[in-house]
């Protein structure tokens, strides 16, 4: 270094001595290698995948910087060359960054509509446990995976194209899912088994929704307030008549709309259920107070929007010991500097919410299970605005959260009101899989339920 | 009584405008516009609820 400017390199993080660097260790144990940065490197440090650097950032400042930078400094649209194949090219990040926001921000997620948007996720699970019996048992990963395909569906595309999907669906859209290798940073199109599923999986949806458009077509028109947003899409032509959407593209949007609210929230689902099996005096707190909560018969459409501050607090405490989503990534557009360290345009920049959410300064215990860090006047998350980030933070915060919140709280006012849950194997055995980026629960992962001996709501009066 | 924006945060969810109408409007570039910059203090409550349930903590209540 000729002139100290002051700016020094950060320090690369030990092992990644092979020829992909520590791309293997993060396909095997991501959150050790995160955590390993943040312990011999501090708050900004560098690993290498696949032969790029890549500086990981932790800690309330980096974070905020992190946060904070415009797509124009810190750019989304080639850090994630895994999701194109699964969307479809020109889907989602081929868009310029206003477009892109303006179409990440689907307007089903407004507040104005989240009341019908609750009656229908209820109504939802109502059908889904219709087909359990007095008592028996249910794989958490494959279960909320269907329903969680209903609920999007039915509130982000409309109800009329629910009810042309079935488990088929929930079935594809996980080889979707799990077609997200790492190997992708080294070639989205390796030879390996699970892109494979993953493309012939993309193309049975492709031929699933045309199915749909077509029979659409052959029929006469439906009254508008049926309609949802295939008809719209098939509604709009180019100016020489054709129509403007073909198959592909439709999916590719339905697609992109659906996942980021899917293996997220059933993710979370099935954590927080967890959590509450490994504390039942947490869940007992929880059961009576959704008891108050319905004590008079209240639909679930108007509580689910109202507060719940155990319940919420417990669906926090699960997303903060195990985000949906644990690496966070960008690439730097320019050169910069963070913290006094520098860097390099064309790096890639990342921040983890598995890693921070766990920093013992801002959340004491940080690996134990414990609501009541959100009550008054703790507010763990309300003041480490740029550490409790498992929806990120800043502009770039997960416009879906109120979305969840709301989701899981009708999921659960169904679920617990009128059934009891109980682990089906030892309570220390459920875990995620970090084989692949999309983080999913490892199999297996069952729960058993007994439908409740007394009905402890009335639930003649819930819809 | 004072409104402060951080519109590095905002993204127009909205729920601020169900809270306190009349004081936040979003429209349908997703922005939020104060349309009562300094509110009388009988609605001290509704404003309180918009800076509290804001999905993205982009609001504060500031008294000078």
């Amino acid at each position: 270094m000729a002139v100290d400017t002051g700016v020094r390199e950060p320090a690369r993080v030990s092992g990644g001595e092979g020829a992909t660097g520590h791309l293997e260790e993060l396909r095997k144990d991501p959150i050790a290698l995160m955590a390993r940065v943040r312990s011999e490197c501090g708050d900004v440090g560098v690993f290498d995948l696949a032969g790029r650097d890549v500086v990981l950032l932790s800690g309330a400042e980096a974070n905020e910087f992190f946060f904070r930078a415009p797509e124009e400094v810190l750019d989304q649209a080639e850090a994630y060359p895994f999701m194109t194949p699964v969307f479809g090219e020109g889907v989602v990040f081929d868009a310029s960054p206003e477009r892109r926001r303006e179409m990440l921000h689907n307007q089903a997620l407004r507040d104005k509509f989240m009341r019908g948007h609750a009656a229908t996720i209820a109504a939802e699970v109502e059908r889904m446990v219709a087909g359990w019996d007095d008592e028996g048992e249910f794989d958490m990963l494959e279960w909320f995976a269907e329903l969680f395909i209903y609920t999007s569906s039915a509130c982000l595309v409309g109800k009329r194209f629910r009810e042309q999907l079935d488990g088929r669906f929930a079935t594809l859209f996980h080889d979707l899912e799990q077609g997200t290798d790492a190997i992708a940073y080294v070639d989205p199109y390796a030879d390996i088994e699970s892109f494979h599923r993953r493309d012939a999986a993309r193309a049975q949806l492709v031929s699933l929704i045309q199915g749909i458009m077509e029979a659409r077509a052959a029929q006469p028109p439906v009254a508008d307030d049926e309609r949802d947003l295939v008809d719209v899409l098939m509604s709009i032509k180019n100016p020489d008549g054709s129509d403007r959407f073909l198959p592909d593209e439709v999916t590719g949007m339905f697609i992109s709309m659906m996942f980021a609210g899917h293996h997220t929230t059933s993710g979370t689902a099935a954590w927080t259920l967890i959590e509450w099996l490994r504390h039942p005096d947490v869940l007992a707190r929880v059961d009576e107070e959704l008891a108050e909560l319905y004590r008079d018969g209240a639909e679930v459409s108007y509580q689910a929007l109202r507060e719940m501050p155990l319940l919420e607090s417990s669906v926090k405490e699960a997303l903060r010991l195990h985000p949906p989503l644990i690496l966070l990534l960008r690439v730097a557009k320019g050169d910069l500097e963070v913290e006094g360290y520098a860097i390099h345009e064309g790096q890639m920049v990342a921040a983890s919410p598995a890693v921070s959410n766990r920093i013992a300064e801002d959340f004491p215990d940080p690996d134990t299970f414990q609501p009541d860090r959100y009550l008054d006047p703790r507010d763990e998350d309300r003041l480490n605005p740029w550490t409790w980030i498992p929806f990120g933070a800043g502009r770039h915060r997960c416009v879906g959260q109120a979305f969840a919140m709301m989701q899981l709280k009708a999921i659960f006012s169904v679920l617990l009101l009128d059934w009891e849950f109980e682990a089906a194997q030892p309570p220390e055995t459920y875990r995620n899989d970090h084989s692949k980026m999309v983080v999913q629960l490892q199999q297996p992962c069952v729960v058993r339920y007994r439908r409740r001996a007394v009905a402890r709501s009335n639930s003649g009066g819930r819809d | 009584m004072r409104i402060v924006v951080d519109t590095d945060l905002c993204q127009g969810h909205g729920v601020c405008e169900s809270e306190a109408p009349g004081v936040f409007e979003v429209g349908k570039d997703h922005r939020v516009v104060v349309l009562a910059p300094t509110p009388p203090d009988d609605r001290r409550s509704e404003l309180e609820a918009a800076v509290r349930f804001c999905p993205t903590h982009a609001l504060t209540l500031v008294d000078d």
